[in-house]
């Protein structure tokens, strides 16, 4: 008789129940979206911030901070190298897939001859597009190409497999009239290496002032085979939180437990920890501009999804505690008559829940859809990508829905275990 | 055992300064039928919910089936009600979205166990077995009443509480209704109908009249069917 009841009271009353589940539904929409939305825009947030350089730097040992602070770049002999052979290393460590791109720079002056005029320059030498075979059989294509994405190029980049071709900056082309397919000699330490230029480059830095060529030429320029000055690094990592800032002061501090969360979790700080132990003789530093504006967006951005999860979550609340209010004083005397016959207090709630129960499913199975569609509209709209299906989503969502119809329905059970039977039956 | 079903000693309620009932005594015996009649305001109404088990008296004892409900808890006196009363509405109380059988079943549903065929035999009973799958708002004014009369009898109650049942009723359906009444009677079911009407209170067999809460008349209607009546000293 019970589920009679229920079955009569939710298919013969459609219409007023359709507000109930029309604002549940509302409400479970905005959650899902947002919630879906919150927990994808880490990625997001980060795979946009990816596209404005690296966010790791790997030096070596001991010349990391002095190389900084006193400039040493034009004296040979105070120049401390990293091991070109060690870098495929990068993408063996326990975050490899978070590995976006990484590419090496070495860097010389030279004297750059173009047959009409002969100037001193800074010499940078990088991979453009290095296939690498890495330790554990796979394969990777990386290199400044990839990694300097808003990078204008006129002409094509150099082949990799070819260190005669290089690009040069739009700036050096632009004082010493080179354009596409002219040749240039760069010379320094008593060693001529002749190139061909196959692209300008624009990039808006101090890159458009100089000569972009094979690191094994600057290698071979200023005699150290093998020699990487710096290692840019562009890797995906989680907004940094209190553990995280800890860490990166001194990994030494934490204890075994909070080290291993550390470990296991993409921060920048362990993605550089974990660099530093593959690289011998190296230190990685977070580019904090760059790892403290992804953490900084996300957090903002996270609170603000918060925020407007639980506004529409306590909006509805207060709506449903309206809605069914209402909808339990227009039934008073049915309630009152069910006191009457024999009805318990606890029997008369119990139904009532047990309808708004499968009401709020109703509005939360509708709403979660829906929330599903409108976080894929704003992930095209705002970040041009499909947002993915988290299931802690529907989880969270669930028990939310939960939460506000049983909120949403104590200023009516109150009045329903107030009702006295008499008061309402016998109205003339 | 006693043969009265009721017994009301000096049954005060008392609203702040309003006296709706101002020590009341009555007894009705097992298979009586009382009306009480009286102008609005009376206490007809207030009487009714104490006998229902709906109201607490302020004061006074309320002796109902031997047993003493003045002092009881909510949780009781819904007890009592269940097994021992039978409520019949001016307005019917029918809960609009449940069929005339579903509305019967309701009762049974919250007294005991649900019989869908004891049900139908209660709505032929008023004559509604062809209207069993009606829903209330597809049912006439008399013939709703006949299904709340079908939903009062539906657990055999001791004692049938009637709060003017043809007030909303045509002649036809009045006629319908008391015919109805006439043959619980018959069968021993103790009624008490509060009523306006002068008919409907002259076919009990005794009449109560009740004004500022106090019983000022009482009248015994010699053509009314003689049961087990037991009156208490007129005062």
């Amino acid at each position: 008789m019970f589920w009679r009841m229920l079955r009569s009271a939710l298919l013969r009353q459609t219409s007023r129940r359709m507000m109930i589940i029309c604002t549940v539904a509302l409400g479970a929409c905005v959650a899902t979206s947002m919630l879906s939305v919150m927990f994808d825009v880490g990625d997001k947030v980060n795979q946009e911030l990816k596209a404005y350089g690296a966010n790791i730097i790997v030096r070596p040992q001991g010349a990391a901070v002095v190389q900084d602070i006193y400039d040493f770049e034009e004296d040979p002999a105070q120049q401390v190298h990293l091991d070109e052979a060690d870098l495929p290393a990068i993408k063996t460590i326990f975050w490899t897939y978070n590995i976006i791109d990484f590419n090496p720079e070495l860097t010389a002056q030279a004297e750059v001859n173009t047959g009409n005029v002969s100037t001193r320059s800074k010499i940078l030498g990088t991979w453009f597009n290095k296939h690498l075979a890495l330790p554990d059989g796979s394969e990777v294509t990386t290199g400044l190409v990839n990694l300097r994405g808003w990078w204008t190029i006129e002409g094509t980049w150099p082949d990799d497999n070819d260190p005669s071709q290089a690009v040069v900056g739009a700036a050096f082309a632009r004082d010493n009239h080179l354009s596409i397919g002219d040749q240039l000699t760069i010379s320094a330490n008593g060693k001529s290496l002749p190139l061909t230029v196959t692209g300008i480059v624009t990039s808006g830095g101090e890159e458009d002032s100089q000569v972009l060529a094979q690191i094994d030429s600057v290698q071979e320029l200023i005699g150290h085979p093998d020699a990487v000055g710096e290692v840019e690094v562009s890797a995906l990592t989680t907004p940094d939180n209190d553990l995280a800032r800890k860490a990166a002061k001194n990994p030494k501090s934490l204890t075994i437990q909070e080290k291993e969360t550390w470990y296991c979790t993409a921060y920048v700080s362990s993605i550089a920890y974990q660099i530093e132990e593959v690289i011998p003789g190296s230190t990685a530093r977070a580019v904090r501009q760059v790892s403290e504006s992804a953490g900084t967006i996300l957090e903002k951005t996270q609170l603000l999804m918060v925020l407007v999860t639980i506004l529409s979550m306590a909006g509805a609340a207060l709506a449903i505690a309206n809605l069914v209010t209402a909808n339990v004083m227009e039934r008073a005397q049915q309630i009152g008559l069910m006191k009457a016959v024999g009805a318990r207090d606890g029997a008369v709630a119990g139904l009532l829940l047990t309808e708004i129960g499968v009401i709020g499913s109703l509005g939360g199975v509708i709403g979660w859809v829906a929330g599903l569609g409108l976080a894929q509209v704003i992930g095209q709209i705002v970040f041009s990508s499909f947002i993915a299906i988290n299931p802690a989503v529907t989880g969270i969502v669930a028990a939310l829905v939960l939460l506000v119809v049983l909120a949403g329905s104590i200023p009516a059970l109150r009045f329903l275990l107030r009702l006295r039977p008499a008061e309402v039956l016998h109205g003339r | 055992m006693n043969d009265a079903l009721l017994e009301l000693s000096k049954v005060s309620k008392i609203y702040g300064d309003l006296h709706a009932l101002d020590e009341v005594d009555l007894t009705v015996g097992r298979g009586e039928w009382v009306s009480i009649v009286g102008p609005s305001g009376s206490g007809k109404t207030t009487m009714m919910n104490i006998i229902g088990c709906m109201d607490h008296p302020t004061s006074g004892t309320v002796v109902l089936d031997n047993r003493d409900i003045s002092e009881f808890s909510s949780f009781d006196l819904t007890q009592v009600r269940r097994e021992t009363i039978g409520l019949i509405f001016q307005q019917f109380h029918l809960i609009p979205h449940l069929t005339a059988i579903e509305n019967v079943m309701v009762s049974q549903y919250y007294h005991s166990m649900p019989d869908e065929q004891e049900a139908r035999n209660a709505l032929e009973r008023v004559g509604l077995g062809d209207r069993a799958t009606h829903l209330p708002r597809q049912l006439s004014g008399g013939e709703q009443q006949r299904v709340c009369v079908a939903r009062a009898l539906i657990n055999s109650p001791k004692i049938v509480l009637a709060d003017e049942p043809t007030g909303n009723l045509d002649a036809n359906n009045e006629h319908i209704v008391l015919d109805i009444f006439g043959e619980l009677h018959d069968e021993g079911t103790t009624l008490i109908v509060v009523t306006h009407d002068a008919t409907v209170a002259a076919k009990a067999q005794r009449e109560i009249r009740l004004d500022h809460g106090k019983v000022v008349e009482e009248i015994i209607h010699n053509d009314a069917p003689q049961v087990s009546s037991v009156l208490k000293e007129e005062k």
